[in-house]
């Protein structure tokens, strides 16, 4: 008899406490993002396709031509290429392509580059209706970049 | 003629009565399923509808323009009169109890001596349309949401009706409007505030709602009784269930908060619908408050609080209504 009263309280005052909880949280700001209106900050670390990094002294890339990501990649995604040039020390990159439809993002490109010439993006809005889309020409894109 | 003469103001009366009660169903409906997802959002740190119209407010008109577009699917083997007519008869018994609540002293259909009995009468008919739903859809998950709707409800109609009579005896009508005006001085929430919590507990198993909502539990039963129910006669479910809560709510209003009074406002005998709608809605905002903050309850658990505690307070506080009553 007497746990059949206890119970009965116990019951209402932790019902009392979720109801204040709920009534807390009704009366706090939302904590959601309107995805598309508004966009969250992508943090620096974010591992999105490989990109060539934009050397700040020269203005162009680091690449050296050596193919070392090319031989790396256990996917087969990466081709590049280049040709010698008058008064260019080495090879001059002629073309990089990264077919992203095969890529598993492993990083070993990254890893394995001796100049640090290549780098994770921090693209994640990847959303296309082809294939072809996700063919990225990377001496493109960090010639465009600003 | 001279019949139909006689007659007709009443006719005319049946009339208005029926189009404000269709109003009421309907733009209940959309207001509350409206602040129903709001709240619901809110509570859960989210913002809820948003996309159509400012802060999502014509959500409700596009949802149910999608309902009318869809395709009303019979499944195999169901029984097809009886799957069509369930939600005939769910949606069409909500208009007649809201044409005995007394909205303000003047604003009521018909005020009838046995108003409460028409309201729990026809209440009531909305579980023979949840039972009927669910058995001829032919679906495991459907019939057994309608075996349990069937046994909460007749289970917490039994507490709902013990709180409902302490104040019948101490006002000894049946009429709402008497009961209204029976509590001028104070309300019978102060009188009988376990009444009170009684028959808010039931209404919220009455009504199927959470945290009674086992007929339609989503992660046991997919949709419980309506499950097999698509486009419309889905909504009149929903449209009938919004119904439903808004006359449990009134009556509560009726029964414990005084009805219509309030602090007096110009043209009082009409204007007092403005108080007795924004208790009902207080009440509603209740009813989504505890959906939105309580788990779903076992089925023993719900029968067990049924029969251990509801009935057996409801009883004890009838016998002390009923020997106080004798005794002042």
């Amino acid at each position: 008899m007497k746990s059949y009263f206890s119970e009965l309280f116990t019951g209402a005052w932790s019902l009392i406490l979720g109801l204040k909880v709920t009534i807390k949280a009704l009366f706090s700001p939302i904590v959601t993002y309107q995805y598309p209106r508004e966009k969250l900050v992508v943090t620096p670390n974010y591992r999105g396709h490989i990109d060539l990094v934009k050397d700040a002294e020269t203005g162009a890339h680091k690449c050296i031509t050596c193919g070392s990501c090319m031989r790396e990649c256990p996917s087969d995604c990466i081709f590049l290429d280049g040709e010698k040039r008058e008064g260019v020390k080495g090879k001059a990159l002629t073309i990089f392509t990264l077919n992203f439809t095969k890529c598993s993002l492993c990083g070993a490109c990254v890893e394995v580059c001796p100049t640090d010439a290549l780098d994770y993006s921090n693209e994640y809005e990847l959303a296309g209706f082809t294939r072809e889309e996700f063919h990225y020409d990377l001496l493109k894109r960090v010639e465009e970049r600003e | 003629m001279e019949i139909f003469y006689s007659i007709l103001p009443e006719l005319i009366r049946i009339v208005v009565c029926a189009v404000c009660g269709a109003v009421i169903v309907f733009g209940n409906a959309l207001v509350m399923g409206y602040a129903e997802r709001k709240l619901a959002g809110h509570i859960m740190l989210r913002p809820g509808p948003m996309e159509v119209g400012p802060h999502g407010i014509y959500q409700l008109v596009v949802d149910g323009l999608k309902l009318m577009g869809k395709q009303l699917v019979v499944p195999a083997k169901a029984d097809p009169l009886l799957f069509r007519f369930a939600p005939l008869l769910a949606f069409a018994p909500v208009f007649v109890p809201l044409l005995v609540i007394p909205f303000s002293s003047k604003l009521q259909g018909f005020d009838l001596d046995i108003g409460l009995l028409v309201i729990l009468a026809l209440a009531s008919i909305n579980l023979l349309a949840v039972l009927i739903g669910g058995w001829s859809s032919n679906n495991k998950y459907s019939l057994f949401g309608a075996f349990r709707a069937v046994s909460q409800n007749v289970a917490y109609e039994i507490p709902m009706l013990l709180s409902l009579l302490s104040i019948i005896f101490m006002t000894n009508t049946f009429s709402l409007k008497a009961v209204v005006a029976a509590q001028s001085p104070v309300w019978f929430i102060v009188i009988q505030p376990l009444a009170f919590l009684i028959y808010l507990v039931s209404i919220v198993a009455e009504t199927n709602r959470a945290p009674f909502d086992l007929p339609e539990a989503e992660s046991e039963l997919t949709a419980g009784f309506h499950t097999e129910y698509s486009g419309m006669s889905f909504s009149l479910f929903v449209l009938g269930e919004y119904a439903n809560m808004f006359i449990v709510s009134s009556v509560a209003t009726v029964f414990f908060l005084g009805g219509s009074s309030g602090i007096p406002l110009p043209y009082f005998e009409y204007s007092g619908i403005i108080w007795f709608m924004l208790k009902v809605y207080t009440l509603m905002f209740f009813l989504v408050w505890i959906r939105w903050t309580y788990p779903r309850t076992r089925f023993d658990q719900l029968m067990n609080f049924c029969w251990k505690y509801l009935i057996p307070f409801a009883l004890v506080n009838l016998l002390i209504t009923v020997v106080m009553v004798k005794l002042l």
